[in-house]
């Protein structure tokens, strides 16, 4: 049985404030809506894919109100 | 009338007093030695009354897995829901049995302190639970302590997370949790919150078991549930089964109009078409027309009022009522409630309809709580039984009632601008 790992970059709405410096680093995962505040992309992606998981680590670090995670999805 | 139909579990007969402890006691027996295992708990398959219907065993299982020091019993009877009046009801004629349940579930869970929350607002049913709690304390029972808890009455103040954030540090801001099912708890210890009604018919299962708790009700949702109904300047409480149908429930609380439309659950509910009156009240029976029971609340909308009107004041209160902490809500329930008020005095509305659509897209489910999303529910359900409101607006006509008198109950705020949060 192999388990199967996904990320998720997801926001916690309380802390965030809407500087969208997410949307910057991370476009690929994060959309802003029209008040400036993040949407995320809502399906997981693979551990395989480098390049994603780079930018959702720059967005994690970058945002000023440290309102992101990159969340670990273990599948069976 | 039909009065027979109306099953009195948890409401008292007569609504004149709060039965004293010497009357509850001959009405449904002693309250020394009463207990519940989480076996019959389980078995008489209660949920819910806030509005999740979430098992309430499930919630105790989940606790006792959890190695604490200290636990809590918290008896959620802050009702920030403009259009129900149940929690009061049940407080005002009943008191003792929410008391018994959250006692039993305090032992149940070895937690030494029941705290029960009502809307510092609501000062009679303060006053009525604290003289029920001095009864008890003069009997010198076994068992937690009571005490009551008056935070301010906000439509999310009554949120678990918020609440239990109150009882933390005074704040009644909801609490965003990454993982469900979240942990609520004071300080270090575990906390087990649950609707007052709840712990009425705990109260009940620890007398009569779960059996006869089963006796009425659905499969799904067993039990009697208390439903505040409103309509034509009426305010009434009813307790009936699960599974009711609408029409007798209306019937039972005296409404006796055709309604245009139903407005279940609350204001963060559901809107039902007047059509389907026979439909039981009860969330299987509801699913299929995407309504629910939510924390039991029934608005009948009579034919000579506006649907659209009636949904703009209402979205409008629910954007004020928002904590403004997460942008989507702070800036999104706004913006929907002016559209949904263009669309109202039908100036100006053009685009108000599809812009409505695409608001509610974008802002579900990006709230800490579900605040926004009970107003995206609200407002979904709305577009599809006033269907045809809506475009007249939207073109520009709106209906000849749109300028009359609301029937929907809102609270009395101040001032809206500058809405302070504790």
């Amino acid at each position: 049985m192999r388990r199967t790992v996904t990320f998720r970059l997801v926001v916690d709405p309380v802390r965030c404030d809407g500087f969208g410096h997410c949307a910057e680093l991370a476009p690929e995962l994060v959309t802003l809506d029209e008040w400036g505040y993040p949407v995320m992309q809502a399906e997981a992606f693979p551990q395989s894919d480098r390049e994603l998981h780079r930018s959702a680590q720059l967005a994690v670090r970058g945002c000023p109100r440290q309102a992101l995670a990159l969340q670990k999805i273990i599948s069976a | 009338m039909t009065l027979e139909l109306t099953t009195r579990r948890v409401l008292a007969n007569h609504l004149d007093h709060p039965k004293n402890l010497a009357e509850h006691e001959s009405d449904f027996g002693p309250i020394n030695r009463l207990a519940i295992t989480i076996d019959v708990l389980r078995e008489s398959g209660i949920t819910g009354r806030g509005g999740a219907a979430f098992p309430t065993a499930k919630k105790v299982e989940f606790l006792l897995q959890q190695r604490r020091a200290t636990r809590y019993v918290v008896v959620n009877a802050m009702e920030g829901e403009p259009a129900a009046h149940k929690d009061r009801m049940l407080l005002a004629t009943n008191p003792h049995l929410v008391l018994d349940g959250a006692m039993v579930l305090a032992n149940l869970l070895n937690a030494d302190s029941v705290i029960i929350c009502i809307a510092r607002e609501h000062v009679t049913t303060i006053t009525q639970v604290k003289a029920a709690i001095a009864q008890r304390g003069a009997k010198r029972l076994q068992g937690p302590s009571f005490e009551v808890q008056t935070p301010p009455g906000r439509y999310v103040a009554g949120e678990e997370s918020a609440l239990v954030h109150w009882l933390n540090s005074n704040e009644t801001l909801p609490q965003y949790r990454a993982t469900r099912p979240s942990i609520l708890q004071i300080g270090r210890g575990g906390v087990l919150l649950d609707n007052a009604e709840t712990h009425a018919n705990v109260g009940l299962i620890a007398r009569h078991g779960a059996e006869w708790f089963r006796s009425v009700g659905t499969a799904a949702r067993p039990g009697t549930t208390v439903t505040s109904v409103t309509g034509n300047g009426k305010a009434l409480v009813v307790e009936v089964p699960y599974g009711t149908p609408i029409r007798s429930i209306l019937s039972d609380a005296g409404i006796e109009y055709e309604p245009r439309a139903l407005l279940l659950g609350g204001y963060g509910g559901t809107w039902l078409d007047g059509k389907h009156l026979d439909v039981g009240f009860d969330d299987d029976s509801l699913r299929p027309f995407s309504a629910g029971t939510g924390a039991g609340v029934i608005m009948a909308l009579p034919h000579a009022s506006c649907g659209v009107a009636e949904c703009a004041r209402i979205v409008d209160y629910m954007a004020c009522e928002s904590a403004r902490q997460c942008g989507p809500c702070a800036f999104g329930l706004p913006a929907m409630a002016d559209d949904l008020n263009a669309l109202a005095s039908g100036r100006g509305a053009t685009q108000s309809l599809s812009r409505l659509l695409h608001l509610s897209e974008v802002i579900e489910g990006r709230g800490a709580c579900r605040h926004p999303d009970g107003v995206i529910r609200f407002v979904r359900t709305a577009l599809s039984v006033f269907a045809e409101d809506f475009n007249h607006h939207a073109a520009g006509h709106p209906c000849p009632f749109a300028r009359g008198p609301r029937i929907s109950y809102i609270p009395h705020q101040s001032d809206v601008k500058d809405l302070e949060w504790e």
